[in-house]
């Protein structure tokens, strides 16, 4: 494996590129350079220019103007929200500094247990369901001053890639009501996208937090598996499930993931590394580099991502990227991982596993909702779940109950995670010492497809989270960021967002969102807002 | 395994199909008529397999008190699917029993293990609760007798998003566990997820250890009608237990308006214990089962109430021709609430077993769990296991990997206590009879107190036999152990000391002991006796024998006193006293000693 890894490598430049050095004196920090929302909401309660009330009445006014199209919220509590600013206004008022986030108003996925707030995981069978506690991102955020609108819409318990498997309604992408925002943290993107929050909390299991960015133009990061505990996050596949922040910004992602980050003791597989202050260094970092901030980094744009079955729009968009990054004195080279595609099967035996298990504490006996005609125990465990679990869910869980099967756990389970330390050690090594510091590669083979065009066909579905889910299997951090849009003639007269994805080294994030920092401010991607956002 | 009773049905309950698989749980909310009988037995053997007796259902719809802490959308009525009590009344037999007595009219001989023809083969699986503070996987109380529902909290309830968090306590007693029973300690081992749905289960699986447990191999030496034998173990294992169900209306499933389900127990920390196939009789079983509960015992690994169900014991049971090497077909019986009843049940079986095979009905011994009727002293069909059921295990990627370091096992090997196999060796050293060091080696807690009695300089005869006499007989009367009685261990060596020295007699010892084990000597024995007036004589009649006697004893003096020689009183005293073991009330002596003087 090592070998081929090595074969795969190519030196120099990048085929079919032109090396290009940027030569700017000064600064290359392009004019259009992105502000971070968080930062400027920070900036403003602080010098008291507006207050917390106003900067979260705005954005309930934005959702009650743009929702009921968009469609980003399951739940939205505005009461909650202004209490929330109002005991911000008065920590203001009494002179108090603030941090960060305080007063900052974020959407929550709604697979993220909320105290007393409804937490559905897009489920009928959640309906009713209000947790007791917090999920520990949710509390650390409620003690940092933030402020929650509510409940962001997704595919019922992550399973979808378009936000069509919520079992309340499909979520609209604010670029192109006809499409789809991604998935399954398709309501936290859109709501970003749409200006319905400052941020998101979104979940990622194999590419939900990555392709719904990629597919509505925002910035999205899934940390390193236990950089932020799952304690609340409601299981779907627990190997592979973290929570991540949904954003406009590289900063304001770095602010949130400053908010969540850390250690538990509430979950045994949360990492007591420290979490750094992944904000603190940016624009500083930035700087200090000059015309070439990225020189001695090295970039591998994977092979297996690009070419055939990838929208040549996305593979151009990737291939700019990557010049762009050998402008700021990056060196990329194409980088081979031959078990790359078996990470697909691979990962969907896993995380269909792990729910088929996970799924089945929703009986209909403790809370949640229970058919109400039950005959008898039988027809209250298969009544309840028939009726309050989707088909998606139920597809899931039949296949992973399956591979669990006596007679099969070989042939798949045990199988599967074979593979899944193969392509764990393929991209670990790619991304060793005197390796890559990055991974470069497009986040799906299309942008954002219509609402309905995949819905019927599960197969096709599940290929679009192709060159998501190894970055889980792998328990790597990988940060998605817009880097350009799909002309609008090539995709029916609407321009589209395209992302592309940064795979880093375990528990680098602050490496990985100086890269995507670096890129961010100098590319030049034109800082559009989405034509169905409030603030158009 | 633990909880073999459930059916396994997956995920797979989204559709139609898997009702066959669910139509032995019907009958736990749903006494259908049409199959009463099977399903009233399974049921109960559910029960049993929880190690709970019938008599659980002294938890009523009230007792579901308040939802737990803040559990909001816990349904009040847990499981109230108020079903009618169609069954009600519905005929008691199931179809094994007619096979059994029919084939076995004779009551078993407890002598089943002698047969010649035939030899039977016994393997226990025992389920102990874990004495930690809290269960295993979150900070809840892990205590019995609680009001229900009320040491819960969304973890051990099962709630979307929670997550388990290994107690370190109940890995010590594990890794304690194995030390007394000379296991290898794994110093990885993992944990998976054994599912299957019941109510009782809250997360739809039980986190327990399949194929990596922390504790492998071991052996137990059991002496055995006074012969040594060696029992192996094959493994021990970390689980969670399930909670427990309890029927509102009657007694049992049968009658029952409803079900009510109580979490106290859900996630209480188990050591599944497994032992090789090594025991050949009930009486075997009996002996392995006590030694076991006793080593656990000594160590604190747990309390060992086999009524309360903080131990759990199946045993699989098999007859095979006598020097085979092929075991018959295994029968699993469960629903023993203490070692004497497992071992009639295991006789029982094996009779029942030998009977088919001698008539020729061997096909008739089928792999079924049975459950020991302890009224009429038979087992009876609780299910036929219709293939191997299928847990589904698989790694449980909510707790990383178990390690163990060398310095916790040395730490935890350090302080182990003395065991019983070493202390029964050491009583035998001290002169004891192996009578004795029986008697005084069965419970920790008179052991403990025979040692320290010891330890204030008793003697070893004499202390023994106080306490193998009149404190055990005292213990059996108030029903507790040697760890309830008011008495110190200092109270009791002092009484013995007192005996010794002729301070008082064994009568008088023997009198005044039920107020001692009372504690009611324990600032004094002594000053007790004294002030209890058990150590005088205030008889006038007896005084004045007492008196004439010496006065008659000692002319000399008499005389020398009636001469003038008044201060021999004191001598006439000491006589006295001496003469009742100082038992003489000394003022009604000198008036009655002072007025015999003057003649």
């Amino acid at each position: 494996m090592q070998a081929s890894i090595h074969n795969g490598l190519r030196s120099g430049s990048l085929r079919g590129l032109a090396f290009k050095q940027a030569r700017c004196k000064h600064t290359v920090v392009a004019a259009s350079a992105k502000q971070s929302v968080i930062r400027e909401i920070h900036e403003q309660l602080s010098a008291k220019k507006r207050s917390a009330v106003e900067v979260t009445q705005q954005y309930l006014d934005a959702i009650a103007k743009t929702d009921s199209t968009v469609c980003s919220y399951i739940t939205v509590d505005g009461e909650q929200a202004l209490a929330q600013a109002r005991a911000v206004d008065a920590r203001i008022a009494a002179g108090e500094t603030l941090g960060p986030l305080a007063g900052v108003p974020l959407a929550i996925k709604d697979n993220i247990c909320t105290s007393g707030t409804r937490t559905t995981a897009g489920s009928q069978i959640l309906r009713d369901y209000v947790p007791t506690f917090d999920a520990t991102a949710v509390s650390r955020l409620r003690g940092a001053g933030a402020v929650f609108l509510g409940k962001t819409n997704m595919d019922e318990f992550g399973m979808g890639s378009s936000t069509e498997n919520s079992s309340y309604k499909p979520t609209r992408n604010p670029w192109d009501a006809e499409r789809v925002p991604g998935g399954s943290s398709g309501g936290s993107a859109a709501a970003v996208a749409a200006h319905e929050c400052a941020a998101a909390l979104g979940s990622d299991t194999g590419g939900s937090i990555r392709q719904p960015a990629h597919f509505c133009g925002i910035v999205g990061l899934k940390p390193t598996y236990g950089r932020v505990s799952r304690y609340g996050l409601i299981s779907y596949a627990s190997s592979l499930d973290c929570i991540g922040p949904m954003a406009h910004t590289v900063e304001d992602a770095a602010l949130l993931l400053g908010g969540i980050a850390g250690g538990d003791s509430h979950d045994a597989t949360s990492s007591g590394r420290p979490a750094v202050d992944y904000a603190a260094g940016l624009a500083s970092g930035l700087a200090a580099g000059g015309s070439r901030p990225l020189a001695g980094k090295r970039i591998g744009l994977v092979a297996q991502t690009m070419g055939e079955g990838v929208a040549p729009a996305i593979d151009a968009a990737v291939r700019a990227a990557a010049r762009h990054l050998e402008s700021l004195g990056a060196t990329v080279e194409e980088v081979s991982l031959p078990t790359f595609g078996q990470g697909l099967p691979a990962y969907y035996v896993l995380a269909l596993s792990e729910a088929s298990s996970n799924l089945s504490r929703y009986d209909g006996v403790r809370y949640g909702a229970r058919s109400p005609a039950a005959a008898d125990l039988a027809a209250l465990f298969s009544g309840s779940r028939g009726e309050g679990l989707g088909g998606e869910v139920k597809r899931r869980i039949l296949m992973g109950t399956y591979a669990l099967s006596a007679g099969y756990y070989d042939a798949y389970y045990k199988r599967a995670q074979q593979v899944r330390t193969l392509v764990q050690q393929e991209m670990v090594a790619a991304l060793g010492a005197g390796r890559c510091d990055a991974l470069l590669s497009p986040v799906a083979p299309s942008a954002a497809y219509r609402l309905g065009e995949k819905s019927s066909d599960p197969l096709a579905m599940y290929k679009g989270d192709l060159m998501t889910v190894n970055v889980n299997l792998a328990g790597l951090p990988a940060l998605v960021l817009p880097t350009g849009f799909v002309p609008a003639s090539a995709e029916g007269g609407v321009e589209l967002p395209i992302g592309l994805q940064l795979v880093g080294r375990a528990f680098d994030e602050a490496g990985l969102l100086g890269l995507g920092y670096a890129y961010e401010q100098t590319a030049g991607v034109p800082a559009r807002t989405a034509p169905l956002a409030a603030v158009a | 395994m633990h909880t073999t009773a459930c059916q396994r049905v997956g995920a797979s309950s989204t559709t139609t199909s898997i009702s066959p698989l669910l139509h032995a749980m019907n009958p736990m909310l749903a006494p259908i008529p049409f199959t009463a009988a099977a399903h009233k037995s399974a049921a109960a053997g559910r029960v049993a397999a929880r190690g709970l007796s019938a008599s659980a259902h002294q938890c009523s719809s009230a007792s579901t008190s308040a939802p737990p802490t803040g559990a909001a959308p816990l349904p009040r009525r847990a499981l109230r699917t108020a079903f009618g009590a169609a069954a009600a009344g519905a005929a008691h037999g199931v179809a094994c029993r007619a096979a059994a007595t029919a084939a076995a009219p004779a009551a078993p001989s407890p002598a089943t293990g002698a047969d010649v023809e035939y030899e039977a083969v016994i393997g226990i699986e025992c389920h102990v609760q874990l004495l930690t503070r809290t269960k295993a996987f979150c900070g809840c109380a892990s205590e019995f007798g609680s009001e229900p529902n009320s040491n819960v909290c969304p973890v051990c309830l099962g709630h979307p998003g929670t997550l388990p968090v290994l107690n370190a306590e109940m890995v010590t007693l594990a890794v304690r566990a194995g030390l007394a029973l000379g296991s290898d300690i794994a110093r990885v081992s993992k944990f998976d997820r054994k599912q299957y749905f019941y109510p009782d289960l809250p997360k739809g699986y039980q986190i327990s250890q399949y194929d990596e447990p922390i504790c492998s191999g071991g052996r137990l030496e059991v002496e055995v009608d006074g012969v040594m034998k060696s029992f192996g173990i094959i493994r021990a294992h970390l689980e969670e237990d399930a909670g427990k169900i309890v029927y509102a209306g009657a007694d049992r499933l049968s009658g029952a308006d409803y079900s009510l389900v109580d979490y106290n127990r859900a996630g209480v920390p188990l050591l599944e214990i497994v032992s090789a196939p090594d025991m050949r009789s009930g009486r075997d079983a009996a002996a392995y089962g006590e030694e076991l509960r006793r080593v656990l015992r000594t160590c604190g690994i747990t309390d060992g109430n086999m009524s309360e169900g903080s131990m759990r014991v199946d045993v699989n049971v098999s007859v095979m021709p006598r020097g085979s090497d092929v075991f018959g077909t295994r029968v699993e019986i469960k629903n023993m609430n203490s070692f004497s009843n497992m071992q009639k049940a295991i006789d029982f079986e094996i009779e029942r077993q030998v009977a088919l095979l001698r008539s020729g009905r061997g096909a008739e011994i089928v792999m079924e769990t049975r459950l020991w009727d302890e009224i009429k002293l038979v087992t009876n069909t609780m299910r036929k296991k219709e293939g191997l059921a299928d847990y589904r295990y698989f790694p449980e990627p909510d707790l990383p990997p178990l390690t163990v370091s060398e310095d916790f096992i040395a730490a935890i090997k350090a302080a182990m206590p003395e065991l019983p196999a070493a202390k029964r060796s050491r009583y035998q050293s001290l002169g004891l009879t192996r009578g004795d060091v029986a008697v005084l080696c069965d419970e920790t807690a008179t052991s403990d107190f025979f040692d320290a009695v010891l330890a204030l300089g008793a003697p070893v005869r004499q202390a023994a036999n106080w306490i193998q006499g009149d404190i055990m007989a005292y213990c059996k009367e108030k029903k507790c152990g040697m760890d309830g009685l008011g008495i110190t261990p200092a109270a009791l060596a002092d009484m013995i000391g007192l005996i010794e020295d002729s301070t008082i007699s064994g009568k008088i010892a023997k009198d005044v002991l039920p107020e001692l084990l009372e504690g009611k000597g324990n600032k004094g024995v002594r000053a007790y006796i004294e002030s209890r007036g058990m150590l005088q004589i205030s008889d006038t009649g007896a005084v004045e024998a007492m008196i004439e006697a010496v006065l008659a004893a000692n002319p000399k003096q008499l005389a020398e006193y009636r001469g003038g020689k008044t201060k021999l009183q004191g001598f006439f005293e000491g006589q006295v006293m001496k003469e009742s073991k100082g038992r003489v009330n000394p003022g009604l002596m000198k008036e009655v000693l002072l007025r015999k003087l003057q003649g």
